[in-house]
């Protein structure tokens, strides 16, 4: 067993930022895995990413040409075990990603191989392998290990490893998917909805409220405070899906990526890394939440521990 | 018509918190204990459908866990699921999710329903991994991450769609019986009637243990697993710079940063 298999993630025709990603992910263990680093990509016309996926630390592409390019669990599976069992790879990267979930633990659960989920650290000690990842809300980190397994399987968390940029020529060669059969089919793609809602993409300025708020009745309040402030309101999840903001409003990996904003406030948001995924790259984030500990505060630039209620009765006073 | 339904019992940390002697876990003493957000989704979702089935049908609510767990079996029974599996014994102790999965795809098999739902993930350790584990185990179709469901019960196929990255969504079909993660926001989960707590305390919980379903000791535990846990801890992080005092005087100096940066 030697060597990184990468397995690549494309939508809609172009490949997934996570992929190179785990490129840089792959390339640091690169000497303590002591072999190659393959990226194989899935697909109807899989030659059509090759030039994409050609970056520095790949020394190779792997093409698998499949019925269709859309992604398609059984598939992806089939594809995923017939390279691992041709190329016994002794680690194998996949995103952490909605796809990577319809599939990826299928790797698991014949119990051959280790595998484990949004990863976040990668390392070997004393030639073993230890991923890290995190529990309780973020609040602590565990460190796992896979004894007697000689093929690791891990999702590894998106944001985490800067994506590999410098282009390379890396061979190329194909592997033939395994029969299979699909029971699931595509039908198509559906885009969210313009509702017309402002589009907080734009602001500089977002002021957020998470479940801190606990009742669809105190948002007026957070509405009139962003008002007050100048800021944009946005929201976590939780209060978008009761309804309480448009959906529009959801900042985090199912919402948008706040990209032009510079100042954020968290109001009563605890810092899941889904939320965080839209909102954690922000220079200036200011988190308010009575939890010391909330995960929030480790990616704030400014931690105020206190009520929301609090805060929010005492600010709009110095904007008048 | 059947639809089994696993949910977990999660820990919510207290805001303070300290680790076990054996640095493998958090001292549950500092955690208050729920159902997981998602399972209160996916309970909803097969109550809906029976509610909608003309013909008899029923939704089991199954967990792997120690007695304390039966409560969060109770509220499910209190909202209308019909009865209750759980299953323990100390062999299960330090299972990973694949051993977890192990557990139930064996009940699948001995309930034989024409659904599964599991959750997207559990909020405590967050692997988003369990239901997917459970279909191959059983090797049935299924799909992750479910937003919409198009079933009805007796169908032997179903239309959902699936919640992708970024506000976009997949439709697909699938061959049932399936297993399926469902996503927070599918629907509008409901309360339990005073009527329905009362009845639920009458509704039939079974409990089983590893080798009532016919498994072995190496099937379960850390034998069963394809991962452990060497080690949990507290990281040491970035931490925010705290903003201290009375909240007025912390609402003055967020004042302040809002104005620097509005240049006003
Ligand atoms: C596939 C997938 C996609 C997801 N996409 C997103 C997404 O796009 N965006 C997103 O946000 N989430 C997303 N989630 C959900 C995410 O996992 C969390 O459940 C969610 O972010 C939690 O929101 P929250 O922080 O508001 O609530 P909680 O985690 O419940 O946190 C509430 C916080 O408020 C604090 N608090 C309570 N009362 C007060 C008070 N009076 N004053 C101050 N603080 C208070 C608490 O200490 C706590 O920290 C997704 C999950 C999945 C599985
Ligand atoms: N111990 C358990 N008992 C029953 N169901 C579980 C258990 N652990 C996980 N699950 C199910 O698997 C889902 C996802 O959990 P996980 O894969 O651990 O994130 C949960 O929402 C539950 O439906």
């Amino acid at each position: 067993m030697s060597g990184i298999l990468v397995i690549a993630e494309h939508r809609q025709g172009e490949i997934r930022p996570a992929t190179f990603e785990l490129v840089t992910a792959a390339t640091g263990l690169k000497e303590q895995s002591d072999g190659t680093v393959m990226v194989a990509v899935i697909g109807k016309e899989p030659d059509r990413y090759v030039e994409d996926l050609g970056v520095r630390g790949v020394d190779e592409i792997i093409t698998v040409q499949v019925d269709q390019d859309e992604f398609q669990p059984d598939i992806y599976e089939a594809c995923v075990r017939g390279l691992i069992e041709d190329k016994k790879p002794s680690l194998v990267l996949i995103p952490h990603s909605v796809d990577a979930w319809g599939y990826a633990p299928a790797l698991g659960a014949g119990g051959e191989y280790g595998f484990s989920t949004d990863v976040f650290g990668i390392r070997y000690e004393d030639g073993e392998l230890v991923a890290t990842r995190a529990a309780y809300k973020e609040k602590v980190y565990m460190d796992v290990d896979f004894p007697g397994k000689e093929t690791i399987a891990l999702t590894v968390r998106g944001g985490v490893f800067k994506p590999e940029e410098e282009k390379a020529e890396p061979t190329v060669s194909s592997f033939n998917c395994p029969e299979v059969q699909a029971r699931s089919q595509h039908k198509q793609f559906i885009e969210p909805e313009d509702t017309g809602d402002i589009d907080i993409t734009q602001s500089e300025f977002l002021l957020s409220i998470g479940r801190g708020i606990s009742e669809e009745s105190n948002v007026e309040q957070f509405e009139e405070l962003a008002d007050a402030v100048g800021a944009t309101l946005g929201c976590s999840r939780p209060i978008a899906d009761s309804g309480w903001l448009p959906k529009s409003r959801q900042v985090g990996q199912s919402g948008k990526t706040v990209s032009n904003c510079k100042l954020y406030i968290a109001m009563g948001i605890s810092g899941s890394v889904q939320h965080q995924a839209g909102m954690k790259h922000v220079e200036n984030i200011i988190a308010v939440n009575t939890d010391p500990e909330a995960s929030i505060f480790s990616i704030a630039k400014y931690g105020i521990v206190a009520d929301i209620f609090d805060i929010a009765e005492e600010l709009p006073g110095h904007f008048e | 018509m059947k639809i089994l339904v696993a949910i977990k019992q999660v820990a919510i940390l207290d805001d303070e918190f300290e680790m076990l002697d054996d640095g493998r876990d958090v001292d549950h003493d500092f955690c208050d204990y729920e159902i997981n957000e998602w399972d209160d989704y996916s309970l909803e979702e097969a109550l809906l459908i029976k509610e909608r089935s003309n013909s008899e049908s029923e939704v089991v609510v199954l967990t792997v866990g120690p007695e304390q767990s039966e409560d969060e079996l109770r509220k499910c029974l209190a909202k209308g699921a019909d009865r209750g599996i759980r299953v323990w014994d100390d062999a299960i102790e330090g299972s990973d999710q694949v051993a977890i999965a192990r557990i139930i795809a064996c009940v699948v098999e001995k309930e034989a329903p024409d659904m599964v739902f599991l959750g997207v993930q559990a909020s405590d350790h967050a692997f988003a991994q369990t239901g997917m584990t459970v279909a191959a185990m059983l090797g049935w179709p299924h799909a992750a991450v479910v937003s919409s469901l198009d079933y009805n019960s007796g169908d032997n196929h179903a239309t959902l769609k699936r919640e992708l990255e970024a506000g976009l969504e997949e439709e697909i079909a699938i061959d049932c019986p399936a297993v399926l993660s469902i996503q927070l926001g599918i629907n509008e989960p409901r309360y339990a009637s005073l009527r329905g707590i009362k009845q639920a305390a009458a509704k039939p919980v079974e409990d089983l243990s590893h080798t009532d379903l016919g498994l072995n000791d190496n099937d379960v535990g850390e034998a069963g697993s394809v991962s452990r846990i060497r080690k949990m801890y507290i990281p040491e992080r970035g931490h925010a710079e705290l903003i201290e005092g009375t909240s007025a005087e912390q609402a003055k100096r967020l004042a302040e940063i809002i104005k620097e940066f509005r240049g006003v």
